[in-house]
């Protein structure tokens, strides 16, 4: 189940034949314009990156799509890799004509393993076509292919700099930034690593126009998105909505108009609740990779949270100490919450933990596990206090 | 490891060095190639390894160790993960993994004792929209029913049996 997505009316090269006409300042002036923020989470603007990265010298530059997709609840990587992989492979394309790149590389993750034969086959159709090679796209003197590496069942490594370390061949442990990729990345050479939607809407802005791309979603957070939506709905699947839209209306998209509660951008996301519905999902309100998951009226958020805080024990890479320490406390207290044997006077030190933890683990992953864990606490204390006192929910 | 089986394993690293360079970068692709081909990596494999790449050993090690998808014991020819993750969850994963512990004789973590199945739990499979979800090495199977859990397995089997096996010689490139 989907909707029709903006993807499926794109042709294939076309947004790397008009980025390829009009040259390096021009592409940089198109994203620009288009003014789009990345797709994979943070939401950084893709044109600073990539002007960062076309600043530094020398041809020895990479251009990485992060096809890790490891959040839970995100699928709409996978989709677009199965079905519109063209124009990932376009959107890489103009990203290495912008900045000077001889070298893409998709690093995707090994649970996908079964897409690499035909994202391989694509590839080698785009060769055929002089889409890769030498003089790309028929540009004179530019030169850039593109590798598919995989990834080993680890989800720190869509953490871009923990991606690289995995590239290099070593643990997939996330490094110190800054230096950032865009100066010191793959081979400590200058890297734009790109989650696999931004590119393919990079190609789209190349194929329909900046305006088009600007002129939808909001002030702060232009263009469309798109969305994963699992959990408890009639319709769960693939969407393309507006940044902007609201939580209500996602559902009533899904058939879950009588939800509980929503975890908007996956374990590491926030979980917003039946009376904050008209949020938005945007940059600047509940931002997300694109992950939507459902609870309906009969969910026991406890078992939500103790699921997510598993998911983080198990793949936090252990490198710093409020992380592996605090994810392993926090699921404790969820246990201990379940069994009605927690207090308040501990669940607020457990509260406390988390804010620490926010500001003081090495890499996203820590600084954002305890966001579902805190948020259902807040949200959800009726549901979770009954139990301290013995009395199931 | 038999030496017939190391001589091979050298010559055929030699190959995916010729293609994937010397260098550390090429460690990742070498250890996925070893790991694909063999159920799991040896410490023999892992000192070859070490070798034609000019790395220490114990380098090697650490990065197996890291990966949930690289494995230093044997697993089985076929290594079921089943995902565990809150919309896998939410569909019904537990029943599923039951189920699977039934007809294999087996808890998750384990192999059977003739070396042809694994169970493993998997996080996050990215087929929340399509649960209970699991892989069978690469191959998917969706909106798994306890009921089905049969057929998967047998579905296995028959690409062991004797005549289906032929032709299925696999190399590291
Ligand atoms: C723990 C962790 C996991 C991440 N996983 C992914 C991922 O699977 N895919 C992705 O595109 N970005 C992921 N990111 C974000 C990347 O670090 C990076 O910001 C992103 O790839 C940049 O691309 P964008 O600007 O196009 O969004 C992850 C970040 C963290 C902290
Ligand atoms: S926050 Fe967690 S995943 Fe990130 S570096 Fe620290 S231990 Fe590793």
């Amino acid at each position: 189940m989907s909707t029709e997505l903006t993807f499926s009316q794109i042709e294939k090269y076309a947004g790397v034949k008009t980025a390829a006409a009009g040259g390096r300042a021009d592409i940089l002036a198109t994203m620009k314009t288009a003014g789009m923020r990345g797709r994979g989470g943070a939401g950084f603007p893709v044109s600073v990156k990539w002007n960062l990265a076309a600043a530094a010298t020398g041809p020895d530059k990479f251009i990485v799509c992060n096809a890790d997709e490891g959040e839970p609840g995100t699928f709409k990587d996978r989709l677009i890799l199965s079905e519109y992989a063209d124009i990932v492979f376009d959107g890489m394309t103009i990203a290495a004509i912008a900045v000077g790149a001889a070298k893409g590389i998709l690093y995707l993750r090994g649970e996908y393993v079964y897409l690499l034969n035909d994202l391989e086959a694509v590839l080698a159709r785009r060769r055929e076509d002089g889409m890769l090679g030498q003089n790309a796209a028929g540009r004179e003197g530019f030169d850039f292919d593109i590798d598919i590496r995989m990834g080993s069942g680890a989800y720190v490594c869509g953490e871009e700099t923990a991606l690289i370390e995995s590239l290099e061949g070593n643990r997939g442990e996330p490094r110190n930034r800054p230096p950032f990729p865009v100066d010191t990345g793959y081979r400590g050479r200058p890297t734009v690593v790109n989650n696999v939607e931004t590119l393919a809407w990079a190609a789209c802005i190349f194929a329909k126009g900046a305006e088009w791309f600007n002129g939808l979603g909001t002030e702060k957070s232009v263009g469309l998105k798109l969305l994963s939506i699992s959990g408890d709905c009639a319709n769960p699947g693939v969407y393309e909505f507006p940044l902007g839209v609201s939580i209500a209306d996602v559902l009533t998209a899904v058939g879950a108009e009588n939800s509980k509660a929503v975890q908007v951008g996956g374990a590491s996301g926030l979980c917003i609740p039946a009376c904050q519905f008209d949020r938005k999902i945007a940059f600047e309100d509940v931002a997300t990779g694109g992950s939507v998951i459902v609870f309906g009226a009969d969910r026991d958020m406890l078992d939500v949270v103790d699921n997510f805080m598993e998911f983080f024990v198990e793949e936090s890479c252990g490198q710093c100490t409020p992380c592996r320490e605090g994810n392993e406390k926090l699921l404790e207290g969820v246990q201990m919450l379940a069994a009605g044997k927690c207090s308040m006077k501990y669940l607020k030190e457990l509260c406390s933990l988390g804010k620490t933890m926010q500001v003081a683990s090495k890499c996203g992953l820590g600084q954002s596990s305890p966001n579902a864990f805190l948020s259902v606490v807040e949200h959800f204390s009726d549901e979770i206090l009954g139990r301290t006192e013995g009395s199931n929910a | 490891m038999l030496v017939t089986n190391r001589n091979i394993l050298d010559q055929e690293l030699q190959v995916l060095i010729d293609k994937c360079g010397s260098d550390r970068t090429a460690l990742m692709p070498a250890l996925q190639a070893v790991q694909r081909k063999y159920g799991f990596v040896t410490d023999f494999a892992m000192q070859k390894i070490a070798d034609v790449l000019g790395i220490h050993p114990v380098e090697v090690h650490g990065v197996v160790s890291f990966y949930s998808f690289l494995s230093e014991k044997p697993l089985g020819r076929f290594v079921i993960r089943l995902c565990q993750t809150i919309s896998c969850d939410m569909a019904g994963k537990d029943r599923i993994a039951s189920q699977l512990e039934n007809e294999l004789g087996i808890k998750f973590g384990e192999t059977t004792t003739d070396k042809t199945f694994t169970l493993e739990w998997a996080n996050c499979i990215g087929l929340c929209d399509q649960g209970p979800a699991l892989l069978v090495n690469d191959i998917l199977w969706t909106k798994v029913t306890p009921q089905r859990v049969l057929e998967i397995i047998e579905e296995c089997r028959a690409r062991l049996s004797p005549h289906a096996i032929q032709g299925q010689e696999e190399h590291l490139v």
